[in-house]
């Protein structure tokens, strides 16, 4: 193809790395034994604790899907009886948002990153960073409890009056893990906030905060306003279902719909919770593998802001044909409609990132690839829904499991995976193996279309979601999604096994194994327990790549 | 109902090609920008690949000219969205003033469907074309979604609330109706078929095979109106110890304290179920709950009773009347099919 002179090279961390070794001291060996961990207040040894503890939530939501994909490649009931197949779809969904998604990047990727990106020796407050992680295993012994006694079968959503007075599921077991969770989200929000105000390096001015910094001040802000919302609501469940005092259940005096504003008020923005960090994952990949700092790092920057704030006032899309009065569902649908021009901005700033950029194709850049595609259908088909007219006739039927789907699967989990493969090396201080890792990001990209795309199809057609037997005719659809969800389960699995080798053999990275900019690369990989040698004093522009006179740290 | 593997549902009501002509729309729409977006990435990929080990980028922050022009078209487009998605989703919101209007009462897990000319139905649902047709939906038990693909129509059956859909079925055929709000063990098993027929089938049906008892649902109500001894306070006459109830949907009612309401189907059921909630200004809260003692499609009969009765107010007229002698002001549904008094009632939502 190419008929240029220079012989082309697909030159990446390999190359740069070779001959790199471990540095003599770092995060991970500094101490050792199960106290050395369990105790540890050091951010990036926290991040790891969540690492393996949402990898865990991970493969368990996992299972569920694939028990759900399972039962539904027929349209009778075989596999599974109703009771059980309500679980499942229950569990996968309670799982996957609270203890995986809500917690993904922030609580790994975000606890290990923020202070290295900052120049900061830690976050602000060490000990509730820990706490924060026992908080949400708390949270997660009790979701697991909830599974052992026999799983809740509310749907995520936990609409009552179902949630509060007719199921006879583990309802009170489950909401309490939320519930509890919710608080590790809240302190972990607080953290990064007061992080971000009071421990940049000096000369880290706001207007050079790294995106990934940005779009995480815009996940805390959500966090402490939304989480305590979706805490009061699910104790007044709780409440309602033990004291049987009337607050959502109509045949005591209570009111449903009331229910849907409070859970929606946070589980919309909750939406942003897990999209914005992955956004943030993203500007900072397709800067550093196009070389090229990132076009509109202002418009960038705030549309994060503007995300997070619009979020909050955009629930009753959920509601339009819950008896809402067609007034609010025009100011909701307005409002819908305005929240996505900041994401349709970050799209446009991201493609022209890559206009005259130095672009290499190692596995974190194919997964932002496939995090614009995926995100970027995700996004339009959200136009779709929140068209009130086109909304009527799609709610509640697999179309919004696609476009949901889309944006935290499509988006979030391959920003996730796209954020690992980067910061890889710099978490463990080893590189992952390239070939291993570029197979499964197809495996997942192609897995994952053909899990979801059917789905928006057999939605329009009108197949209900959360149907544990369907009219015949949606059947050729399902198959399809059933195909799609195998493979990306191998997709998955592969960076689970590849990664865990490559901590013990993988090939040293080196300090900066892709030569990018960022003070995280600034530092050994793995960096010492407080981070740098030295306190970084920030003098260039972020992300600049273009030769200007070299300033040195120190 | 249609050949091969459709990738829409069939084209069944007036609304339907509304919903599908901004959905197609919405479809070009979505496929432009993926288009432009993914063949820019690809090219830009290509293009700009590094080519040594060392290179870096161009040196481009942004460009404010760029920013205003994909922040303006974005913007406009969802505005056109906008606007379209509201008109037609008003127009799938107000029904007609003259509709046939069909009860649905949601149940685990069961649809219960009934006629005002007394016709019950579980689970299937008789409706005649190209006559608009309002469904007044409840709920017995925990929340439901009232759902018919093919007329792209959907609205949630709340517990202690009326919500209402219409629409106006366009070609005759059997079609799903589905509970679209997941409420426990058999939600998938709570779906059904709706059959358009010709208005004159329908007319056949309503007097023929499927309807065993004979009377019309206020007649239904009527004689719960007796069984339940509502008869007693309600009448007008000198036992009197509550406001007579003729003429009462749709009229304002000034309440205990001076408050004052519009009578409506969900203010009947809650004065039924509640009567302590609104007391009716001049009369004595002594009123009992019937909690407990009637169910949703009880009072459905009862606000049908109610709304049958002649307008003229406070007459000794004859409310505990035999059964089929509510006095000509219950319209026979006449072949165009509309059947509410006009005036009659405005369904709370």
């Amino acid at each position: 193809m190419s008929p240029e002179i220079t012989p082309v090279t697909t030159a990446g961390a390999h190359i740069l790395a070779r001959g790199a070794v471990m540095p003599a001291r770092h995060y991970l060996n500094e101490s050792g034994g199960w106290k050395s961990w369990l105790l540890t207040t050091d951010h990036k040894r926290i991040g790891l604790l969540y690492l393996f503890s949402i990898t865990v939530f991970f493969f368990l939501g996992g299972l569920f899907a694939l028990a759900v994909r399972l039962e539904l490649l027929t349209p009778a009931g075989d596999l599974m009886s109703a009771d059980m197949y309500n679980r499942a779809f229950t569990m996968h969904g309670i799982i996957m948002v609270f203890f995986f998604l809500i917690p993904s990047i922030p609580a790994t990727l975000g606890n290990f990153l923020l202070p290295l990106m900052l120049g900061a020796k830690d976050l602000a407050f060490p000990r509730i960073n820990l706490l924060s992680w026992y908080l949400f295993i708390i949270g997660g012994l009790f979701a697991v409890a909830s599974l052992i006694g026999g799983g809740v079968d509310t749907g995520w959503t936990f609409y009552a009056p179902y949630s509060s007075m007719a199921s006879n599921s583990r309802v009170l077991t489950g909401a309490v893990g939320v519930f509890i969770t919710g608080f590790s989200s809240i302190l972990t929000g607080l953290n990064f906030i007061v992080t971000t105000h009071r421990m940049r390096a000096p000369g880290m001015t706001w207007m050079k905060v790294p995106l990934f910094v940005w779009s995480h001040y815009a996940t805390s802000l959500i966090f402490i306003l939304g989480t305590p919302v979706v805490a009061i609501t699910i104790l007044l469940v709780a409440y309602e279902r033990v004291m049987r005092v009337g607050i959502f259940d109509p045949s005591i005096g209570g009111d449903p719909v009331l229910f849907q504003h409070l859970f929606w008020f946070y589980s919309h923005p909750a939406v942003y919770i897990m999209v914005l960090p992955g956004m943030g994952v993203i500007s900072e990949v397709i800067s550093a593998f196009s070389r090229k700092p990132i076009f509109g790092y202002s418009f960038v920057a705030f549309s994060s802001l503007a995300i997070a704030v619009i979020g909050f006032l955009v629930w009753g899309h959920h509601m339009f044909v819950a008896g809402e009065t067609p007034y609010s569902a025009l100011m909701f649908s307005i409002l819908s409609y305005l929240v996505a021009i900041p994401s349709a901005i970050k799209t446009f700033n991201w493609t022209a990132t890559l206009y005259k950029g130095s672009i290499s194709y190692e596995t974190p850049m194919l997964y932002a690839f496939g995090f614009l595609g995926l995100f970027l259908m995700g996004g339009l088909t959200g136009l779709f829904v929140a068209a009130i007219a086109v909304d009527v006739h799609v709610h509640d039927t697999y179309f919004v499991v696609a476009h949901f789907h889309y944006i935290m699967v499509g988006g979030t989990l391959m920003a996730y995976l796209g954020g690992i493969h980067y910061w890889w090396p710099k978490i463990t201080g080893k590189l992952y193996p390239e070939g291993w890792a570029k197979l499964s990001a197809l495996l997942v990209f192609v897995g994952f279309n053909l899990t979801f795309f059917p789905q928006f199809i057999v939605g329009y057609l009108g197949m209900p979601r959360r149907y544990h037997m369907y009219p015949p005719e949606f059947q050729v659809w399902n198959v399809l999604s059933t195909a799609g969800a195998t493979i990306l389960g191998v997709g998955y699995v592969f960076p689970m096994v590849y990664l865990a080798w490559s901590w013990k053999y993988g090939k040293p990275a080196g300090d900066n194994p892709f030569n990018v900019k960022g003070l995280e690369w600034e530092t050994t990989s793995p960096p010492p327990t407080f981070n740098f040698d030295r306190t970084p004093v920030v003098t260039d522009a972020t992300y600049s790549y273009a030769p200007q006179k070299e300033v040195n740290v120190g | 109902m249609q050949a091969g593997t459709p990738l829409f549902p069939v084209q069944a009501s007036t609304m339907a090609s509304r919903v599908d002509n901004l959905y197609f729309f919405l479809i070009a729409l979505s496929a432009f920008f993926t288009v432009l977006i993914v063949a820019l990435v690809a090219y830009f990929a290509v293009k700009y690949r590094r080519r040594r080990v060392d290179e870096i980028g161009a040196p481009i922050h942004g460009s404010l000219a760029l920013e205003l022009v994909w922040t303006g078209i974005p913007l406009i487009l969802a505005m056109v969205l906008f606007v379209w998605g509201a008109s037609v989703y008003f127009a799938l919101a107000r029904p007609p003033a003259e509709t046939l209007d069909i009860y649905a009462v949601g149940k685990q897990w069961m649809w219960k469907f009934q006629h005002r000319e007394g016709q019950r139905e579980i689970n299937t649902l008789h409706v005649p074309a190209n006559v608009p047709v309002r469904m007044i939906i409840t709920a017995e038990d925990v929340l439901h979604s009232l759902y018919i693909p093919s007329f792209r129509v959907k609205m949630d059956a709340i517990p202690g609330r009326y919500t209402q859909l219409w629409f106006t079925a366009t070609r005759t055929g059997e079609y799903h109706v589905f509970c679209a709000e997941y409420c426990g063990t058999n939600h998938s098993g709570m779906i059904g078929s709706v059959y358009v027929m010709e208005p004159e089938q329908y007319q056949a049906w309503l007097g023929g095979g499927g309807a065993p008892q004979g009377a019309s649902l206020a007649q239904t109500g009527e004689q719960l109106f007796t069984q339940l001894a509502c008869v007693t306070c309600h009448t007008g006459g000198p036992t009197q110890r509550g406001p007579a109830l003729n003429g009462l949907l749709g009229s304002t009612v000034t309440l205990e304290g001076g408050q004052s309401v519009t009578a409506t189907p969900a203010y009947v059921r809650e004065s039924i179920l509640e009567p302590m909630a609104k007391v009716v200004a001049g009369y004595p809260p002594i009123m009992p709950t019937f909690q407990g003692q009637v169910s949703e499609e009880q009072i459905l009969a009862l606000t049908e009773y109610i709304k049958s009765l002649p307008a003229q107010g406070g007459g000794a007229h004859g409310g505990a009347a035999p059964a089929g002698a509510p006095a000509g002001t219950q319209p026979a549904v006449p072949d165009g099919g509309t059947a509410v008094p006009p005036g009659s009632q405005q369904p709370q939502r």
